[in-house]
């Protein structure tokens, strides 16, 4: 069967390939809305610490033995941690100047966390083996399913509704909300900004090491995997509305399809379609399809 | 000399207090006190300073030197978050409520510090309405219910002095009336309350104590027993 001339297995392989990226997108933007919705900062450390996740992986396995099923909760609480450890040291340092000076330090934090593991491991990617209980595939009847990029899909999906569960539906989430809208009378009632803003920055860093973790067996372990995701992902926090939590997450699948779909139909566009939609978004709806205005 | 031993203790002492935003110098030395359950108000013309005053108490207003003691603590040295657990608590002259909570969120939000606080059936009792608005957006409140839920959750807190900025402004004569009966209840159950009125005849109805505030400073103090004789220096003092 054809749509428009194409097979639709070639068609919903896009899908797929589309949704497994849009699963990236997903959980980086909503750590990078989260980020700016609390700190004001636009963290462009974002994809180098998506890559340091995939390198922590890698490490663990490496020199501790520690597998896949480990590294998904471990890689992402080490990144956390030194997360935390930064945003104390160096990123609070910050918060009363201008953004271009937020965009500079994690821009060079960057390019010291790219540069170092490119220094030692090359260029050319370290392969990261598929857990053997996610290897093999499933034959649909109209489409040969590998088990991982299901995996993938399914996993960035349940950890986003998770993330914004917790935003939107508890306590400390309100009291997240409260801190993000105004941080001056949130403080006047006794609650203590300064840690939830830490606690957010070891959050959302935490997020893209959990999608590192996740990419590395599909993409390889590679110092330039983030720098690649990492425009892309800001076209999508744009898209979606800068500090919306569901706008992030929604936009991020979606355009991860429209790119999929992209491929199938026109490919020279593929790589331009997401920057032609926030041209777009920008000029319609300035503050984002889920963006309060402000 | 003598009321010193009558007096109840300043549960809140200002002294000398000067403020800053950025370059401007807002505050030339405040000082005055509130004593335990008592209403006072700040009286003064717009810009006088009343609201800088509640800002540099609650520490949203950093650049503040002189004395401002809570319970006899200082509160100038500590950060912001910590004010309020010294029993402290802030109404806004902008309400301040959260459009990104809902009704129910934005009354639960302020931590409980101090046990003794009402229950929130004794809020709805006090304020009927909020209890009909609980799943609503903050955003979506009317300015009363606004400035009701402001008033709400704050007395969940337990904390027994209270910062309130203009509570009636821009408010209903009705619903006016009404924030006038809530904060009588108040008085009467021994809340301290700082008051920031422009509106003097409302202040007089509830008030012990007015301080008239010009430029950043005190400069004269009136009993509200003596309203009534001094009215002719009030309304000299705030123009009306």
């Amino acid at each position: 069967m054809d749509i428009f001339g194409v097979p639709i297995q070639a068609l919903l392989g896009q899908v797929l390939i589309g949704l497994i990226n849009g699963g990236f997108y997903a959980i980086l933007s909503l750590g990078l809305a989260l980020i700016f919705g609390l700190l004001n900062i636009i963290n462009f450390a974002h994809g180098a610490v998506y890559t340091a996740g995939a390198f922590v992986a890698w490490l663990l396995l490496e020199y501790l033995g520690i597998g896949y099923w480990g590294a998904l909760l471990f890689a992402p609480g080490i990144i956390a941690l030194i997360g935390i450890f930064l945003e104390k040291t160096l990123v609070s340092q910050i918060y009363r100047q201008d953004h271009l000076y937020g965009l500079l330090l994690t821009y060079g934090m960057a390019l010291i966390i790219e540069g170092g593991f490119r220094q030692v491991y090359g260029v050319s990617g370290i392969p990261y083996n598929l857990p053997e209980a996610l290897s093999g595939g499933v034959n649909l009847g109209f489409m040969y399913l590998p088990i991982y990029r299901g995996w993938v899909v399914v996993v960035s999906f349940v950890v986003c509704i998770l993330v914004w569960y917790v935003i939107e539906r508890t306590k400390l989430g309100s009291t997240l909300r409260a801190a993000t809208e105004n941080p001056a009378l949130t403080k006047a009632f006794g609650i203590n900004v300064p840690r939830l803003i830490t606690l957010i920055y070891g959050l959302g860093v935490g997020l893209a090491a959990f999608a590192g973790v996740l990419a590395a067996p599909i993409y390889q372990v590679n110092p330039l995997m983030g720098s690649n995701l990492i425009i892309v992902v800001f076209a999508v926090v744009v898209i979606g509305g800068m500090g919306s939590i569901m706008g992030a997450i929604l936009s991020g699948f979606a355009l991860g399809v429209v790119e999929g779909l992209t491929k199938v139909f026109y490919p020279p566009a593929s790589q331009l379609v997401i920057f032609i939609f926030m041209a777009a978004i920008l000029l319609i709806r300035p503050a984002g399809l889920f963006g309060r205005k402000q | 000399m003598s009321d010193t031993s009558a007096k109840k203790p300043a549960v809140l002492k200002v002294e000398n207090l000067q403020a800053w935003y950025g370059e401007s110098h807002i505050l030339h030395g405040m000082t005055f006190d509130v004593n335990e359950g008592e209403v006072v108000t700040l009286l003064g013309r717009n810009g006088a300073g009343k609201t800088t005053t509640l800002r540099s108490i609650m520490g949203i207003v950093e650049a503040r030197t002189g004395v401002v003691e809570i319970n006899g603590k200082s509160a100038l040295s500590v950060p912001a978050h910590m004010i309020s657990p010294m029993g402290i608590a802030y109404c806004p002259e902008e309400r301040g409520i959260y459009k990104s909570l809902t009704v129910r969120e934005n009354l639960m939000l302020p931590p409980v510090i101090a046990p003794g606080g009402m229950t929130v059936d004794e809020i709805f009792e006090l304020f009927p309405n909020i209890a009909e608005r609980l799943n609503s957006g903050g955003g979506n409140l009317s300015g009363g219910e606004q400035q009701m839920l402001a008033i709400a959750r704050i007395l969940r807190t337990g904390c027994r002095l209270l910062l309130l900025d203009e509570p009636t402004e821009g408010l209903a004569p009705v619903i006016v009336q009404a924030i006038g009966r809530v904060l009588k209840t108040l008085k009467s159950r021994g809340y301290t309350i700082l008051l920031v009125e422009q509106n003097f005849r409302f202040a007089a109805t509830v008030a012990d104590r007015h301080y008239v505030v010009e430029h950043g400073q005190v400069i004269d103090q009136i009993a509200n027993s003596d309203i009534g004789r001094e009215s002719g220096r009030l309304h000299e003092y705030l123009g009306i």
